[in-house]
């Protein structure tokens, strides 16, 4: 079996897109620290539950942006193919 | 190139978009594609359910019927975060931001139905997002003197000394393409998830991908709608600051 350039550049894109998705660590971290922190808010203060709720999903949701960062190189990297010329 | 290399060759895979057919403008190839059906779609939706609640509440009642309770929870829910978020300039805005809202809403839900979710194109959020930008520096330049502008943009050093300013212009460009970026992927990768299940798992996709379906399309979907908005109302009010003293009507 022949590998050609072409081959190797797939692989190698795969490969990429499998590291690209280990950014996902770092908001899942952040997720995990928003959320024990709202949790333990709500535990101080149960009557402010709405305002906690809604400003920990916006925190999560902008901290979750380099996460969906990662995963968008990787679908590139997989389904767009910039590298193979 | 085939995509069996990379989708361990099962080839009925499909959450691409297709183009249905191609015309030719000034020169340039344009593709009427299935996200482009998938809105018209959406917005035939949207404004069926405008009619029906109009004529609804055109004979309005004292005491609210079933249809017009749900009109009228969902016309408070949106009023409610408007407020809640811009204050003072809340009448201003919250026909743009209830319109988004549900548009959002019922494209990202919209993956249940069948449809490939419009949101799922970069198309569609990259114009959201520069809606947003666009009425983020209206406002700007609106509610504040050129003077103060400067001042923002060379902010954490005086006005005099320009150097952040390259820097704040960058973090200024990064507000659209991040808040597009956001709900581009978001709604995407549930897409591509729910494509691999059926794809993939098609032996055994019965009745479990619904849960699946709950998470990514409902609950995701609903967040990142409520996400954008705060955020472009964040960004909004931002610009407005306090409320004039002397409002002139």
């Amino acid at each position: 079996m022949n590998i050609t350039g072409q081959d190797l550049i797939l692989a190698c894109s795969a490969i990429g897109a499998g590291l690209a998705v280990i950014a996902g660590i770092g908001p899942g971290i952040g997720q995990g620290i928003a959320a024990g922190h709202g949790a333990a808010a709500v535990g101080r203060n149960p009557g402010a539950q709405g305002q906690i709720m809604s400003t920990m999903l916006l925190g999560q949701a902008v901290a979750e942006t380099t996460g969906l960062y990662g995963l968008l190189i990787a679908m590139l990297l997989l389904f767009v193919k910039p590298l193979v010329g | 190139m085939n995509n069996a290399v990379l989708l361990a060759s099962a080839d009925d895979i499909d959450f691409m978009i297709h183009g249905l057919f191609s015309y030719e403008l000034f020169g340039q190839t344009v593709w009427i594609t299935t996200s482009h059906v998938c809105i018209a779609i959406v917005m035939m939706v949207l404004i069926i359910l405008a009619i029906i609640a109009n004529r609804k509440m055109a004979k309005a009642t004292e005491v609210p019927d079933t249809l017009q309770n749900v009109i009228e929870i969902v016309v408070e829910f949106l009023d409610g975060i408007v407020k809640g978020s811009m204050g003072w300039s809340a009448p201003k805005f919250r026909n743009y931001i209830g319109t988004i809202f549900l548009f959002i809403l019922l494209s990202n839900i919209s993956g249940i139905f069948g449809l490939r979710p419009p949101t799922a194109d970069y198309g569609t959020t990259f114009a959201l997002g520069v809606i947003t930008f666009s009425l983020i520096h209206i406002n700007q330049f609106r509610y504040n003197s050129l003077k103060q502008i400067w001042t923002d943009m060379c902010s954490p050093l005086p006005p005099w000394l320009p150097i952040w300013l390259p820097i704040n212009l960058i973090s200024e460009i990064a507000v659209p393409i991040s808040l597009s970026l956001r709900l581009f992927a978001n709604v995407l990768s549930g897409t591509v998830m729910m494509a691999l299940v059926y794809g993939l798992l098609k032996a055994i996709a019965y009745v479990w991908p619904a849960a699946l379906h709950v998470y990514f399309d409902l609950f995701s979907g609903a967040i990142q709608t409520y996400v954008f908005c705060m955020l472009t109302m964040t960004y909004i009010s931002q610009q407005m600051g306090e409320e004039p003293i002397k409002q002139q009507n």
